[in-house]
């Protein structure tokens, strides 16, 4: 999608427009000892500022970090434009919510917490993934799905049967179903999660919960051929997570379109009851 | 170093005496319960180490291969060492290959045969134990042919994932200044049932925490120490599932502070709570007789409620982990208590907030060297701001007279530290300790001005909680979401099934020996 009303290049705004300059920070693997090492790392910084761009560039700080390193800040003009007609934004399926936002959505339009079960099923133990998304300790700053107020997390741990899963799915009326996936030896992530797939799609028909499947060697667009609704790939956080769950599950008034969901209707046996994705979602 | 707040010396001893009440059934519980990482560090420190072929360590073989024959009610001690004794085996690792094909046949051994193999037992035991002496007079040693810094001191981390990546990092940190270097373990280890063995090369964002990792870590360190001629500590990690083990192998190979918390695998982790008062009773027996100064995680109360409303409960926290610390046989000394500078800088008064928290934990806890940890939660990616709040943070560290200061980096939040980072944070530090390093001594805050009364307030609060704790029980307290934001019952969380009451005869070699030097 290209921006509308700001049209044509611009170039980095210092202190006149169009000055092109910038600032940078690195750091060479260069000592910065006798004299004749200071004006080689010198040169050596001012020679990547040049390969990236920066003409004329001046070395302002140069600091010996151990015998082996040097640290540089640099100040510079680059020749570089910026063309903002041909900036294409990649559109997320939903919005990125903070914590409080994804307690309000859930309040409102489910009126009761929503449920996850999360797991890591057949012999995969390796329950990184699914506990960096779910504990209280959360991934990368954020903490994890237990600490929304709304949420209620039932984490099962390792090596869960699909049988077991789709049991305390049941039993715990889950909305959503997490499950993580990080051994891949002979596509073992795959067949699991059709496995796992088949069996909600078995057990429940339409009215099965949220199927998300997370893992590093997952193709985030294969969720259809899996047969699961969301598939998150490396560095996914926990917020993410949370407000694809809101997203899908507690949207809010207005939403929904290609890739929305309806909210559980009455007579569909009430909580636990799903409408179907929307075919055709992004 | 007392008397800048006013604190009533009877409120302080009322806060103490509440969070004893609150902390004795635990305590209570943690005598007449065993686990099995508990058993599992009996074999440790009886000498049993390595692991099977797939990486699963001997002690969890033979200790499951014992419970599954006999159960662990009466300890894996007894019927292992006579197992040991009566089938002729040269040492432990043979038996528990033995054990772990299914070829012994373990027994509760009675009368002449149970002396026998309690006295085998204990001697296997006693060298662990000695082996953990020899080790902390080595410390002394070390620390005086180089020296021991000034406190505060300067804690940073290392988390390559890669034991051989981290040896020359956390050299270059230590020649930078760092007093203190932290191996942050792999993601997840916390909730591994065994400790992985060798040198490790692969992570999830931090190095596994194995013996052989600590030997050569602290064999770098050893070596940078003499040639600055100043002590360099190292720390890890003894928290998860294998508290124990951790904390046994920590003194045998000579760690110096290790992160042991006593709610912190509860609530962040999910672990079981039984099993973790349980498992950390023992591992701070350990530390204690290792001289190892132990860091507890209130800072993670603070990154998840908000630092003002929260303040109280890491108090409460304290008093709890300095109850358990003390019951176990730590010294004042060796209580890393933890807390943090997380109050949003858009708050009014926000430094002087976080100056009234930080002295009143300095004087509640006179004697204990107090663990600072930096801003994290409102480091915004903005990395000009946040080196500026690093330095107010290194500020009130060096004016409220902190023991450890963990460094913080503008690029928290961003990215695993750049060397440069590193330097820059260093930098900023040294600054801070230079320019206003002795501030602490001319800091008198107003007896009823806003710094006073607000860590008033927050002993006040703190006192209210214990008192409300005290009457349903630390663990009912635990279950209904008192500390965090989540709640732990008793009967739930990880490892639970690793909980063994103790039957009559129950024997423990090492809990002997430890608690006798209580």
């Amino acid at each position: 999608m290209s921006l509308t009303g700001v049209q044509g290049v611009v170039r980095p705004y210092g202190d006149t427009t169009g000055d092109g300059r910038v600032q940078v920070s690195f750091t060479l693997p260069v000592p910065f000892g006798d004299e004749a090492e200071r004006a080689r790392a010198e040169g050596a910084a001012l020679q990547l500022a040049g390969k990236m761009g920066l003409d004329p560039a001046m070395v302002v700080h140069a600091k010996g970090m151990g015998p082996d390193f040097t640290f540089f800040i640099v100040y510079g003009r680059v020749s570089h434009v910026v063309d903002l007609s041909a900036i294409t934004v990649a559109e997320r399926e939903f919005p990125v919510l903070p914590a409080a936002e994804v307690n309000l959505r859930i309040r409102s339009a489910l009126g009761r917490k929503l449920v996850v079960v999360g797991a890591c099923i057949g012999t995969d133990a390796h329950t990184v993934g699914i506990d960096a998304i779910l504990n209280v300790k959360g991934h990368a700053g954020e903490k994890g799905l237990e600490y929304y107020r709304e949420i209620r997390v039932v984490n099962m741990g390792a090596q869960v049967g699909v049988a077991d899963l789709v049991a305390r799915a049941v039993a715990e009326h889950a909305d959503a179903v997490l499950v993580s996936q990080v051994v891949t030896q002979r596509d073992a992530h795959l067949s699991n999660t059709r496995e796992m797939a088949a069996a909600f799609h078995a057990g429940f028909g339409l009215q099965r919960p949220l199927l998300v499947v997370g893992g590093p060697r997952f193709d985030p667009t294969a969720a259809h051929d899996l047969g699961v609704d969301k598939i998150f790939g490396r560095g996914t956080t926990p917020g993410e997570v949370a407000s694809y769950l809101v997203h899908a599950l507690a949207p809010s008034e207005g939403q929904g379109g290609p890739g929305g969901w309806s909210p559980p209707g009455e007579g569909q046996g009430g909580p636990g009851g799903w409408s179907p994705p929307g075919e055709g979602g992004a | 170093m007392t008397g800048k707040l006013n604190l009533d010396p009877a409120l302080v001893a009322q806060a103490r005496e509440l969070a004893r009440l609150a902390g004795q059934p635990v305590t209570d519980l943690a005598r007449t319960h065993t686990t099995v990482s508990v058993e599992r560090a009996v074999l440790r420190l009886g000498g049993l180490d390595g692991a099977d072929e797939d990486g699963m360590p001997w002690v969890n073989r033979l200790t499951d291969a014992v419970r599954e024959s006999v159960g662990l009610e009466h300890g894996v001690a007894l019927p292992a060492w006579d197992a040991l004794l009566t089938g002729g085996y040269p040492d432990l690792r043979t038996l528990a290959v033995d054990a772990g094909s299914g070829l012994v046949k373990f027994r509760l051994p009675t009368g002449a045969d149970a002396d026998a193999a309690r006295e085998s037992a204990a001697r296997s035991v006693r060298k662990g134990l000695d082996r953990i002496d020899a080790q902390r007079a080595e410390r002394g040693r070390m620390l005086a042919a180089t020296s021991d810094p000034p406190m505060p001191w300067i804690y940073l981390i290392v988390a390559t994932g890669d034991i051989y990546e981290d040896i020359p990092q956390a050299q270059a940190a230590a020649r930078e200044g760092a007093d203190v270097i932290a191996v942050i373990r792999s993601t997840g280890q916390s909730l591994l049932d065994y400790v992985p063995e060798g040198a490790t090369r692969e992570g999830y964002a931090g190095t596994y925490a194995t013996r052989e990792n600590f030997r050569l870590m602290r064999g770098a360190l050893d070596d940078v120490s003499r040639e600055l001629g100043r002590y360099v500590r190292l720390t890890n990690y003894a928290s998860g599932l294998c508290m124990p083990e951790i904390a046994s192998l920590a003194g045998l190979e000579r760690l110096d502070m290790m992160l042991n918390d006593c709610m912190y695998g509860i609530i962040f982790r999910d672990i079981n709570p039984v099993r973790t008062f349980i498992d950390q009773r023992f591992s701070r027996q350990v530390h204690a007789r290792a001289g190892i100064v132990i860091n507890t995680g209130e800072d993670n109360y603070l990154t998840t409620a908000d630092a003002v409303d929260a303040a109280h409960t890491v108090v409460v926290s304290q008093l709890l982990n300095e109850y358990f610390g003390r019951e176990a046989g730590l010294a004042d000394a060796q209580l890393g208590l933890g807390h943090a500078f997380e109050i949003n800088p858009e708050v009014p008064d926000s430094f002087l907030l976080e100056l009234a928290h930080a002295q009143l934990i300095r004087e509640l806890f006179p004697d204990a060297p107090l663990k600072y940890m930096p801003p994290t939660k409102h480091m915004t990616g903005n990395v000009f701001a946040g080196y500026l709040l690093d330095a107010f943070f290194n500020l009130a560290g060096v004016m409220t007279d902190q023991s450890i200061l963990l460094i913080g980096m503008m690029t928290e939040g961003i990215h695993t530290p750049f060397l440069s980072d590193r330097d820059l944070a260093l930098e900023n530090v040294r600054y801070v300790r230079r320019a206003a390093g002795r501030l602490g001594e001319s800091f008198r805050p107003e007896p009823d001005g806003f710094v006073a009364q607000r860590a008033r307030q927050v002993l006040g609060e703190a006192i209210d909680l214990l008192r409300g704790i005290g009457s349903q029980g630390l663990l009912t307290a635990i279950g209904e979401g008192t500390f965090g934001v989540t709640r732990r019952p008793a009967d739930g969380g990880r490892g639970l099934d690793g909980v063994v009451k103790q039957a009559g005869g129950y024997y423990n070699p090492a809990t002997q020996m430890l608690e006798v030097t209580v």
